[in-house]
């Protein structure tokens, strides 16, 4: 557990050490104000509640997570550094947990920093404050599903742009599982409990389960599950492609 | 102590690696030698534990280096080809993280003195390693390996692209670490051989050619130069 700490530390520092993070912070809070009050309708709904701001995360996330992970594993192979890394005494699961973590402490800081909102809420009226913290959660979830999916894609190349559009790519499957775009290729040959476990994959359904304020245990396994699997398979990977 | 038995490496139907056994003991310091390409980098990262052998095994300090890995690299101090590190760091901030990973927790700080005062890292302690000049950042390099006072140094190509100066600082630092520790250096620079090494293997095509003393292997040749001896054999 000590190294997962030091090698999350350490990584979250060097987001910090380049422009990337406070670009990514600046842009991530721009579109998330201009979707709310845009494209949300914020003030034309008359309503006290953060749904318009929500109902865009999974869209905003699409671009903006993959350019969180793209970096994790492509740039430690692209700069020889993960044979540095992998032969210290740390574990393969220790790095990419230690990693993942890093990738995640920071989108939950830039959903912190989106509070502005929450306060310019509260102080129009009287919002359901339970249901703000519950789809902030769902956020949260949301994002560590898709960093767990961009873990994966950047540790299959070493180059940060393709793993950038890899990950794009398999986020948007995943988003979409549940929606006919996806399920229409299934329904023509496969049994109908296929077609409900490809739709009951996607991230949709559960983050807007999540979102309406109802926090159920199944919805939790299903992020938990999804991001265990993600993550193991990047283990797998690297394990197999660490120094190629 | 450092064990190899039968190590083997194929890529596809490429060997890089075939059959390479070989026993170094505390106190050696072994100079591993080769044309580019002959396999130096795979066996030094199949010891290391970042390539995984096809077949035959290694063993550090006795732990086997694939089912007792952790062991194994805990015993070990490695200097990768290039001298990798994470650039956006400072030199001090990344030898903190080796420390750290290095479990060295009380020890630390002294640690991280001493491997600065070592490699005369003093002065560029606050700049990024990706702003360093090629020396400095082979010291950082070297100074990783030894932080934690390893038994087994492996170090590959510890000396190339540095100036004569630096060679020079660097061969120096090896025979005064080298001591009652085991260490493996790769290089394709001869001088070095005679400059650190007691013995001396010369790999060609995968394949150990030659295993012999500095000494031992000049006397193969009339001129008694290792440059004649190296292209004899791997010509």
């Amino acid at each position: 557990m000590r190294n997962v700490g030091i090698i999350m530390r350490r990584e979250l520092v060097s987001y910090f050490a380049t422009p990337l993070a406070y670009i990514f912070l600046l842009i991530f809070l721009i579109l998330a104000n201009l979707f709310t009050f845009y494209l949300g309708g914020f003030f034309e709904r008359g309503q006290a509640d953060l749904n318009p701001f929500f109902t865009y995360h999974p869209w905003l996330f699409l671009f903006l997570i993959p350019a969180v992970s793209m970096r994790l594993w492509a740039e430690e192979r692209r700069s020889g550094s993960i044979e540095l890394l992998m032969t210290l005494p740390v574990t393969l699961w220790q790095a990419v947990v230690g990693k993942f973590l890093a990738a995640w402490a920071f989108t939950v800081l830039a959903l912190v920093l989106t509070f502005p909102l929450w306060i310019t809420v509260n102080y129009l009226g009287s919002p359901d404050n339970g249901a703000i913290l519950a789809a902030y959660i769902g956020s949260v979830l949301l994002a560590a599903g898709f960093l767990s999916i961009g873990s994966l894609a950047s540790a299959l190349t070493r180059n940060p742009v393709v793993a950038f559009i890899l990950a794009i790519a398999g986020c948007f499957v995943f988003l979409v599982a549940g929606f006919p775009l996806v399920l229409d290729a299934f329904r023509g040959w496969a049994p109908q409990f296929l077609v409900d476990a490809v739709g009951s994959l996607g991230f949709l359904t559960h983050y807007e389960a999540i979102s309406k304020g109802v926090i159920d245990i199944r919805d939790l396994v299903y992020f938990a599950l999804l991001i265990t699997w993600f993550l193991l398979a990047t283990a797998v990977v690297l394990d197999v492609r660490k120094s190629e | 102590m450092i064990k190899t038995e039968s190590l083997t490496k194929r890529y596809g139907a490429l060997t890089a690696v075939s059959d390479v056994s070989f026993t170094v003991s505390p106190g050696e310091v072994l100079g591993f030698l080769g044309p580019n390409g002959a396999g130096k980098t795979t066996t030094m990262r199949m010891l290391a534990g970042f390539v995984g052998a096809t077949s035959g095994r290694a063993s550090i300090c006795g732990h086997d280096v694939e089912d007792d890995s952790l062991a194994a690299r805990a015993c070990l101090g490695y200097l990768p080809e290039g001298a990798p590190a994470y650039g956006e760091m400072t030199v001090r901030d990344f030898l903190n993280f080796v420390a750290d990973l290095r479990q060295l927790r009380a020890n630390a700080r002294t640690r991280v003195n001493a491997v600065i005062e070592r490699l005369q890292l003093q002065s560029v302690l606050t700049q990024s390693i990706e702003t360093l000049s090629k020396g400095f950042r082979r010291r950082v390099g070297l100074a990783q390996a030894i932080m934690h006072d390893p038994p087994v140094l492996i170090l590959d190509e510890p000396t190339d692209g540095l100036d004569p100066n630096q060679k020079h600082e660097v061969r120096t630092l090896i025979n005064e670490m080298a001591g009652a520790k085991t260490v493996i250096i790769s290089t394709h620079i001869l001088e070095e051989v005679d400059a650190v090494c007691t013995r001396a293997i010369i790999i060609a095509k995968g394949r150990i050619v030659a295993d012999d003393t500095p000494q031992g292997l000049a006397a193969r040749v009339p001129s008694g130069r290792l440059d004649d001896v190296f292209r004899s054999i791997t010509a």
